[in-house]
């Protein structure tokens, strides 16, 4: 397959290492990696925050970069994109925008796959080949579990990979608070929830949290740094990306490794 | 806890959620009621819910009836009123809360009685009933255990179904001992003695008082038939005691026939209380000679309604049945409290209906506050019994908001990131120079504290600084050529 990969805006400038394995993942499975430069944001802030006509030119940019019917598809590393782009594209261009972007829009936006679906559903493969020798809890984030739907797929994947030591994370349905512009305009409220999350991954023990959605992890991760909780944040992405002959630490890995916390 | 800006009512509070929820977020005794609370109901819900097999499609005929109530209902409304008259009952109809407050207020007056027992209500509460009502030298008794734990004291119902959610048992036993006549001064904290004390108290009031006011869970416009969905009994005595009953009932609340109470009366209790059905269902239908009460008033209440029914998005909070199964599961009411949301109707349901039901009068508008109360995580959607999309509507007046009062400067904000998102060469330049930020992180690579409205977030988290590459500079780069094309290759190589 020819996949369009779609690293998000905070992918692409805050966590670039989850989108380098997402990239790995993919073509190591023997697909083609296409990364169109012309890609910025969905445009969920502009959305979740009320600006549905500001988000429209956004609408455009990212159905213009993906519009190329040569792509099979586009992956997006993030269930929460994946879920603005698969609900609200079509809508704003049908209510703000004109015809023709509607009608781009639902040709890109019905070929936009978060990770898990793309590897379950359109790859075909739950093991992938990766091991990752460590004690790590999911964080099935809302947007993959409500909205999206992904299901078990993540876990899917997560089981599959060698050597993982996955221990389920208590109260797994609850948001970890972060919600984009709601972490700043409640942000008394969104630090209550994600210290209740941030507590909840400390019971497992595991050292690694994982999902499918860096904004969760930046939430979750930050608040265990913070609180020096002594687990990391990693995205799934990367735990499917380290192998035995490429395994992941904190500070290598088959890329080269950014800083994290 | 509201103001009286010339309309009375318990629609809006004084301060914004932000503001409101720092007190309830503050109160450790209030969270941990809430937790406990919320926890225990949304569990015992979620067991009786997966008891059925027919759930989904339940929710899918409730909501069907629901939006055909509201397509067909100034034609419902008419045929209610013609079959509550033609069985001996009076119809009145209030726009607001002031027009409602003052019929009720005549009607007790021509009785001559100034003492009235009320069943719990929603649009009472909603039209500050009580407040109206005392004005007028009327003391109106509430007879639900938990609006009585709330009536003496002094205090504002925090939950739909339970007024009281926000209290534990030794507060209660505080409350009842300070503000309860005649109460044993040795009551202890067993829910069953604190229930007894509220028993007798109540009992000499049932059998005295000659004029209850109730509102209505469903009104049949088939029949003129009015409901009350509880679990205690306290008001089946309200409905069936005295000689005077008057209700008031908003005017979304009517199901087209009695058969449709077949749908509701599934899903209400186990929404609500997590029970497969509920102790007691009164229902009633005009007067019946020497059978309860002999003089029948139902007050049809606006108060908003229609504006909310004008909205094609908003319209869709209307279908609400007041189960309050989107609270139990909101981690921000669970965490923020009920007051926090100003309004008699607080968590997801508040955050949709409020604001429509009073539209946003200023930029300041509390209620403008409530639509972003909500991370949006989606939980309140998928546990409504009659299918709400609680967060399209939560994003719709996020919109109207934003469209009718700009915010300064973060309307700009967006519109410049909107130019920049918009503008492929101007973003590919600007994504270059985030690693400019890794001089905020200093020698741990680590930010803890950025000014301005960012400072929420660090307040409880750190931050990694900016990678040294952004994605698109590392995928332009000889390493990610190198590392895909291998990769691929082994792929192929396997194959």
């Amino acid at each position: 397959m020819r996949v369009g990969l779609f690293a998000t805006c905070i992918g692409d400038v805050m966590f670039p290492d989850a989108v380098k394995a997402t990239a790995l993942v993919i073509s190591r499975l023997g697909h083609e990696v296409v990364f169109p430069t012309e890609q910025s944001c969905c445009g969920q802030m502009h959305v979740n925050t009320g600006y549905q006509r500001e988000a429209v030119p956004l609408v455009r940019t990212y159905t213009d970069a993906f519009a190329d019917p040569a792509l099979d598809c586009v992956v997006i590393p993030s269930g929460s994109c994946t879920a603005a782009v698969r609900e609200h594209h079509v809508r704003l261009a049908e209510r703000y925008g004109d015809p023709a972007l509607a009608d781009g829009a639902r040709r890109v936006s019905t070929k936009s796959y978060d990770l898990a679906e793309f590897l379950i559903d359109l790859a075909g493969v739950e093991d992938v080949g990766a091991f990752f020798p460590h004690r790590v809890t999911y964080h099935a984030s809302c947007h993959s579990l409500r909205f999206l739907r992904v299901g078990d797929r993540p876990y899917r994947l997560l089981q599959a990979v060698a050597d993982i030591d996955l221990v389920p994370l208590p109260n797994r349905e609850e948001c970890c608070g972060f919600g984009g512009t709601f972490s700043l305009k409640n942000a008394e409220t969104s630090a209550a929830m994600v210290a209740d999350k941030a507590r909840h991954v400390s019971e497992t023990a595991a050292e690694y949290v994982t999902a499918g959605d860096a904004s969760c992890l930046m939430n979750i991760g930050g608040a265990l740094a913070r609180q020096r909780a002594g687990v990391r944040a990693l995205h799934l992405a990367e735990i499917l990306a380290s192998t035995r002959a490429h395994p992941w630490s904190p500070t290598s890995a088959a890329y080269t490794k950014e800083f994290m916390l | 806890m509201s103001t009286f800006l010339g309309m009375p009512g318990h629609l809006r509070g004084v301060e914004s959620f932000p503001r409101a929820a720092h007190r309830g977020l503050t109160n450790a005794t209030q969270r941990h009621n809430l937790t406990h609370a919320t926890t225990t109901i949304r569990d015992k819900r979620a067991a009786v819910v997966a008891e059925l097999d027919d759930w989904q499609e339940l929710r899918a005929a409730g909501s069907a009836i629901k939006r055909d109530v509201l397509a067909r209902l100034p034609e419902l409304l008419e045929q209610f009123e013609a079959a509550v008259t033609a069985r001996g009952g009076i119809v009145h109809w209030a726009r607001d809360a002031a027009e409602a407050g003052a019929i009720v207020t005549d009607l007790i007056r021509a009785t001559g009685e100034t003492e009235v027992l009320k069943v719990k209500s929603m649009a009472t509460q909603e039209i500050a009933l009580n407040e109206q009502l005392a004005a007028a030298g009327i003391h109106a008794q509430e007879t639900d255990l938990a609006e009585l734990i709330i009536q003496l004291g002094h205090d504002t119902p925090s939950h739909i179904l339970v007024p009281a959610i926000h209290r534990n048992r030794a507060e209660i036993r505080d409350i009842f001992l300070a503000g309860m006549p005649g109460v044993d001064p040795d009551l202890s904290t067993e829910p069953a003695d604190l229930a007894e004390a509220s028993r007798v108290f109540l009992r000499t009031q049932f059998l005295r008082t000659r004029v209850a006011i109730s509102g209505c869970n469903f009104g049949i416009a088939e029949t003129g038939t009015v409901s009350v969905v509880e679990s205690e009994g306290n008001g089946r005595m309200c409905v069936t005691l005295p000689q005077t009953l008057i209700t008031v009932m908003g005017i979304e609340k009517l199901l087209p026939t009695y058969r449709d109470l077949e749908v509701f009366l599934q899903l209400l209790p186990r929404s609500s209380t997590g029970e497969r059905m509920n102790p007691y269902t009164s229902l009633w239908t005009g007067v019946t000679p020497d059978d309860g009460p002999q003089e029948f008033h139902i007050v049809l209440l606006d108060n908003g309604r229609t504006r909310a029914l004008a909205d094609s998005v908003g319209r869709e909070a209307l279908k609400c049945i007041r189960c309050s199964a989107c609270l139990n599961v909101c981690p921000v009411y669970e965490r923020a409290g009920g007051h926090a949301y100003g309004s008699t109707y607080p968590g997801p349901i508040g955050a949709i209906l409020t604001p429509q039901l009073t539209g946003f009068e200023s930029a300041d508008d509390p209620n403008g506050s409530l639509p972003f109360a909500s991370s949006l995580c989606g939980r309140c959607n998928e546990v409504c019994p009659v299918e709400i999309p609680i967060t399209d509507i939560l994003l719709e007046l996020r919109h109207r908001k934003v469209t009718e009062y700009p915010p300064v400067p973060e309307a700009t904000m967006m519109q410049t990131l909107t130019q920049l998102w918009s503008h492929p060469r101007l973003w590919n330049a600007a994504a270059g120079m985030v690693a400019l930020g890794r001089v905020l992180g200093g020698r741990d690579h680590t930010i803890t504290s950025v000014p301005g409205f960012l400072g929420g977030w660090t307040s409880v988290r750190d931050v990694a600084v900016p990678p040294k590459q952004t994605f698109r500079q590392w995928f332009a780069g000889s390493e990610a050529q190198h590392l895909l094309t291998a990769a691929r290759r082994g792929a192929e190589g396997e194959a």
